[in-house]
């Protein structure tokens, strides 16, 4: 008789296929790795961060660490998602031993995944040649507030593929990563919004990751505030995305 | 419900979806849900397939509700959807690979491939392959688990002829190694091949269902085959045939004469013909398909 693979296995082999395919797909290595790089690279080089500090890698590291997470988890698994669900991938899968849960599994060890190489590329690269140097106290909270920052976006990211059409997904998805990285916190702290709005930017789940991020690397505290946004958004999202994701 | 087959599969495979319609399929039949574009086969399927829960009524697959089973029944149940359910970047082999990856003992990727001709096209991705290439990928993707039970959404969608005897060969096969293959399409020709037992499905509703001797046999028992001449000649003969005969011009210049024909009736046809100076330009006669079944039952003037 056919039996399953075991749940690990199985969790493991959808982890691999979904992180190979995000990282052979051009448009998702851009978004992820390429235009982070720029970011970097062009807060280090460029006055734009001077009204807000004196050191500038210390403020951008983390500011591109935080969108690294918007791209993969949010840009990213919401284009990949989109399409297999319009293609009919999703439902093909959810028949095989791997199911629902195993698809969804996947999809966050290959989100986990993909940020270990973000991390890499972009912390080295500020180690290596720009110069950064992070709260060696921070960064255990960092690292706990990236997987947190994953798991809000991944919940928004999925929300989206499973209620709009694709093409209206990847619209979205790019969009939104767009609008963050100007104006979301993520890059920039709020401090620039004018004072009636920025009560509310701190609700952002993008102002959110991104100060929680700053907070931990350059200051090496654990901004609890930030987290218990990033919390509810993961929270709200998630429940949101179990009512309203449609397979098909 | 009559003939179902050997008793002892009836609590082993059995798939009951109440709504309109009532179904059941067998290991080591084919399974045919047979009806026009529209008719709800495929949501049919997919409730027993345990893709969506059905409103009201029961779905058992191998005995289990399917609608969120556990990966143990899903390992033993092969599903090839309709539009194929396959990832756009991927190759071939690839693919394959990782679904086999899915289960303890699947059968050999490369098998498949050879077998259905797939290592012609293994190293380009989905994308790019034609629809009889992709609908091929998706049977090996449905077999490569070695399922007990195989849903097969309009399996010949797409297939160039010589695929296609290939894919029916394979489902004959299957079928012979025991496997319950449940199958869609709107096709009649696909089902009179392959099917053992045939459920019409029309507007969500299962409006007959036997075996394709059965639905197509003469409905008095004792009588023979019950057959239909089609002919083109020119419109408005009236012809003169014997009791309980007569040439119906369904369009006009199309006639069809249907029943238990026999020589005597052929012979009194060509008479007519010779009376009225008339020389068919085709004939053409069959038994009863499939096909006149469905638009006895769904009404001529629907279709």
């Amino acid at each position: 008789m056919s039996a399953p693979a075991t749940l690990i296995r199985r969790i493991a082999l959808q982890g691999r296929y979904e992180t190979m395919g995000m990282l052979r797909n051009g448009e998702q290595l851009l978004i992820a790795i390429v235009l982070p790089l720029l970011a970097l690279i062009g807060l280090t080089v460029t006055p734009l961060l001077d009204t807000y500090t004196d050191d500038r890698i210390a403020m951008a590291a983390p500011g591109v660490l935080a969108l690294c997470t918007v791209s993969t988890a949010l840009t990213g698994q919401g284009i990949a998602t989109g399409f297999d669900r319009r293609y009919g991938v999703l439902r093909f899968l959810s028949t095989t031993p791997l199911g629902q849960s195993g698809l969804i599994l996947g999809k966050i060890i290959a989100v986990l995944a993909i940020m270990v190489i973000q991390v890499v590329v972009v912390g080295g690269t500020a180690l290596l040649f720009l110069g950064w140097q992070p709260a060696l106290g921070g960064l255990l909270p960092a690292a706990a507030q990236l997987v947190l920052g994953a798991a809000a976006f991944t919940s928004l990211g999925l929300l989206i593929a499973g209620t709009v059409r694709p093409e209206a997904t990847l619209a979205i998805t790019n969009l939104l990563w767009v609008l963050l990285a100007a104006a979301g916190g993520i890059l920039f702290p709020v401090a620039s919004w004018p004072d009636v709005f920025e009560p509310a930017a701190h609700l952002l789940p993008s102002t959110a990751l991104g100060d929680a991020l700053r907070s931990a690397l350059i200051d090496a505290q654990f901004n609890l505030t930030a987290s218990i946004v990033l919390l509810v958004w993961t929270v709200v999202a998630s429940l949101a995305a179990i009512r309203w994701f449609k397979w098909s | 419900m009559k003939d179902l087959g050997p008793v002892e599969a009836l609590d082993n495979k059995m798939v009951r979806v109440i709504d309109g319609v009532h179904l059941r399929a067998y290991p080591g039949q084919v399974t045919a849900l047979l009806g026009p574009n529209g008719a709800g086969k495929t949501t049919t399927l997919a409730c027993a397939q345990g893709l969506m829960p059905p409103n009201g009524g029961t779905v058992r697959l191998l005995g289990e509700n399917p609608y969120q089973a556990g990966a143990a029944l899903r390992s033993r149940v092969g599903v090839m959807l309709q539009e194929g359910g396959l990832p756009q970047a991927i190759r071939p082999l690839a693919l394959l690979q990782h679904v086999a990856g899915m289960y303890q003992n699947p059968r050999s990727v490369d098998e498949l491939a050879e077998r259905l001709g797939i290592q012609g096209f293994a190293n380009t991705p989905i994308r790019r392959l034609s629809g009889g290439e992709k609908q091929r990928v998706a049977l090996a993707a449905a077999l490569v688990g070695d399922p007990e039970v195989l849903f097969l959404d309009e399996p010949s969608a797409g297939l160039d002829p010589q695929s296609r005897a290939v894919v029916f060969d394979l489902i004959q096969e299957l079928r012979a190694e025991g496997l319950g293959i449940i199958l869609t399409t709107h096709l009649m020709d696909d089902a009179q091949r392959l099917a053992d037992y045939v459920f019409i499905i029309d507007a969500g509703r299962t409006v007959v269902h036997g075996t394709v001797a059965e639905l197509t046999a003469a409905t008095d028992e004792s009588a023979g085959v019950e057959r239909m001449l089609t002919f083109d000649a020119p419109p408005g003969l009236s012809l003169d045939l014997p009791k309980p005969f007569t040439a119906v011009e369904n369009v006009p210049g199309r006639y069809t004469v249907a029943g238990q024909l026999t020589p005597g009736v052929l012979a009194a046809l060509a008479a007519e013909w010779a009376a009225h100076n008339v020389m068919p330009a085709s004939i053409h006669m069959a038994p009863r398909s499939l096909e006149d079944v469905f638009l006895d039952i769904s009404g001529k003037d629907l279709r």
